[in-house]
């Protein structure tokens, strides 16, 4: 069933974004303005870690799934286990509906709607593919929109998960603890430091969202400490 | 104990799983017992929450007349053919697995002193401690010529399920040019902005299909929530179809007769086709019963939803008079959250956090263009006080207004999964 569903779904991407890849040719510097969305998430370059989704480098002729040190979805190991390999293709279609190409997957990401934006996200991230250490990433992070001002001593206070659980009560009215993820992103499972960067984020205003400010606004660190605690542990 | 009979029926699994658990406390008084009356926003979630967070610790037992809750909440997107209704329809079937008993019965009276809910279906249940979250009901006399034995012939449409399906089947039956009238509640009113969210998905019906029909609403009041947002969205995709009558135009000098289909506004007589009438509203009716009410509403104490009248019984949501909080079904989720953690608290000495409250109502104006208004609250000595807030701006991108009606749709999906499992 999934084997056939990719397949199919892998074909039409083929046939669709097979042109626009192979005609465009993408902008890397373009594509490196394209990444901020995915920032949030994923990182790449030099020292690129795993956050809320794995790092980028070498992406393209990985097999799907296949990471060391991510916990994957089980629908992306499958995937992979499927055959799919990332490739100009698949990438693209992936990007561009992230919930169509795998239904499932971790990425909570609308997708890439524009194909401009995607070929140039590509010309992007082939560039981390042929050389890790690529320079790109600098000059984009000179004009730096989301990074709160944090202390050491504030990323580094360790939550008591069972005051997170009573303060995650806010948080469920919208967020579902399934990881259901329509029209409002997941947050279970998150790396407690991504979690604590982004609610301060929200919290500095750094981030945009009338909501989350407003929610993170009243936190106190060691309450937003709990909180990633407790989601960090939620499976 | 007095225990109805149905009440272990619905509930097997809750039952053995008591019967396994060691008493807590010395014979002929087992574990400490919450009942809660009112299956909705408030009440579903907090017998959710206790049941779930004291582990088998105490006895929850919820008293719900409906097998099926109709959210109130998206039930206007029903009427603009957004939803079907089904998808707003919710059972209380994972309740039970949740470790709640749940008892399909109306609760007919409360006796205080004797700590014991009364049913309908004959018996009682006892409690330690008693949740009330009943909604609304209306007030008698608020609408001269409108009385609930009208209100088919004029439809509220504030209780959602079938009065919603009512009001929406006369609204496709309206002829080509005619008039849909609402009389507008004064405050305070569960959910500010519902009316005129309502207003805005008839008029997405009629410019759809039935184009030169007209709207009128008579209001009670000089403004109303989100005001700017409806005026300016209103005049962008319905031009001229609404006319609001406030009360500086004697839209608050209203009378209504279902016979004749007319509703009179400042002496003015019109002749409607379709009629929504919201009356005034006061606490559910089993909260006047207890006695736990002041006037029209219940009055509580911030900390920890508590009546001021007793303080063994609670009152959630639309029922209470808390402070700056709308009646609105987030509103009455996060109050349950808090009560349920002080409950808990009381009864088995776990721990009890502070008090902290949010509230956020979307609402929808025409295809993709959402809006809304949210704010945070702590609890104060005198009321639930308001700390910090946000509304959407007039002159929004259609981009953002889009990501703010997708929002809408998941925070639907997170708060039913919240309340009922
Ligand atoms: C048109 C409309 C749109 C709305 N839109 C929104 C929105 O977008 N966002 C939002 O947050 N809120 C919205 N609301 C408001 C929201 O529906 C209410 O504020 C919320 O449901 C209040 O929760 P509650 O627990 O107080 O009452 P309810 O949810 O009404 O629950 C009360 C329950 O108690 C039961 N009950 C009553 N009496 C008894 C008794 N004697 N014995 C046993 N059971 C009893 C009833 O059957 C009912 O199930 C909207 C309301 C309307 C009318």
């Amino acid at each position: 069933m999934i084997l056939r569903h990719l397949f199919t779904a892998t074909l039409i991407g083929v046939i669709t974004s097979f042109g626009a890849v192979a005609d465009g040719i993408g902008d890397p510097k373009k594509g490196a303005k394209v990444f901020k969305k995915c920032k949030a998430c994923h990182q790449v370059g030099e020292g690129a870690k795993h956050r809320v989704g794995p790092q980028l480098n070498g992406l393209f002729g990985r097999t799907a799934g296949t990471l060391e040190g991510f916990k994957y979805s089980k629908a992306m190991t499958t995937a992979g286990e499927d055959g799919l390999v990332w490739t100009d293709e698949t990438i693209a279609e992936f990007v561009e509906n992230p919930k169509a190409f795998i239904p499932k997957s971790k990425m909570s990401f609308k997708g890439l709607k524009k194909e401009k934006d995607r070929v140039n996200l590509l010309a992007y991230l082939q560039t981390f593919s042929d050389n890790p250490q690529a320079v790109i990433l600098e000059e984009v992070d000179a004009d730096t929109t989301d990074g709160p001002a944090l202390d050491a001593a504030v990323l580094a206070l360790v939550g008591d998960a069972e005051y997170g659980e009573y303060l995650s009560g806010d948080c469920k009215t919208c967020h579902q603890t399934s990881g259901g993820d329509d029209g409002i992103p997941s947050i279970v499972g998150w790396p407690t430091e991504d979690f604590v960067i982004a609610m301060h984020s929200y919290k500095q205003k750094r981030r945009p969202h009338p909501v989350m400010q407003m929610m993170a606004g009243r936190l106190s660190d060691e309450e937003i400490a709990s909180l990633a605690a407790y989601f960090n542990a939620l499976q | 104990m007095k225990l109805n009979r149905r009440l272990f029926l619905g509930s097997a699994a809750a039952a053995s799983a008591s019967l396994s658990a060691p008493m807590a406390m010395g014979a002929g008084h087992g574990k400490p017992r919450v009942v809660v009356v009112g299956g909705g926003a408030g009440g579903a979630t907090a017998a959710r929450y206790i049941a779930k967070d004291s582990k088998g610790e105490i006895d929850v037992t919820l008293i719900e007349p409906t097998r099926t809750y109709y959210t109130c909440f998206f039930s206007n997107l029903v009427i603009g053919g957004f939803r079907d209704i089904q998808s707003i329809g919710h059972s209380y079937g994972k309740m039970a697995a949740g470790g709640v008993n749940v008892v399909h019965d109306w609760a007919t009276g409360v006796d205080r002193d004797a700590k014991t809910v009364a049913l309908a279906g004959g018996g009682s249940v006892p409690y330690d401690k008693l949740i009330l979250s009943p909604g609304i009901d209306f007030v008698d006399g608020a609408v001269e010529g409108w009385d609930l034995s009208t209100q088919n012939a004029m439809p509220h449409a504030y209780k959602a399920g079938s009065q919603t399906e009512l009001l929406k089947a006369q609204i496709m039956a309206m002829p080509q040019g005619g008039t849909f009238a609402m009389v507008a509640p004064p405050n305070p009113f569960r959910c500010p902005p519902g009316p005129y969210e309502r207003v805005s998905m008839v008029a997405h019906y009629l410019k759809n299909n039935n184009p030169t029909a007209k709207i009128i609403i008579a209001d009670p009041k000089a403004k109303f929530s989100k005001f700017g947002l409806f005026q300016e969205g209103w005049a962008n995709h319905y031009g001229g179809m609404i006319d609001w009558i406030g009360s500086d135009f004697g839209g608050d000098n209203v009378s209504v007769d279902a016979g004749a289909m007319t509703v009179t506004i400042d002496g003015e007589v019109t002749k409607v086709d379709a009629c929504n009438v919201i009356p005034a509203m006061k606490a559910g009716k089993i909260a006047h019963d207890a006695d736990v009410t002041e006037g029209n509403w219940a009055p509580v104490n911030a900390i920890d939803m508590s009546t001021k009248a007793d303080a063994d019984v609670y009152v959630l949501g639309d029922s209470s008079s808390q402070g700056d909080m709308p009646k609105s079904g987030f509103s009455a989720n996060s109050q349950a959250k808090v009560c349920a953690n002080a409950v808990r608290g009381a009864l088995t000495g776990s721990k009890v956090f502070p008090a902290k409250f949010s509230n956020t109502c979307w609402s929808l104006i025409d295809t993709n263009d959402g809006v809304k208004v949210g704010a945070s609250y702590e609890a104060t000595d005198e009321k639930i006080a308001k700390v910090d807030g946000f509304i959407s701006a007039t002159g929004e991108g259609a981009d953002l207004r889009k990501a703010t009606y997708e929002e809408s749709v998941g925070w639907y999906a997170g708060i039913t999964a919240d309340m009922f499992g």
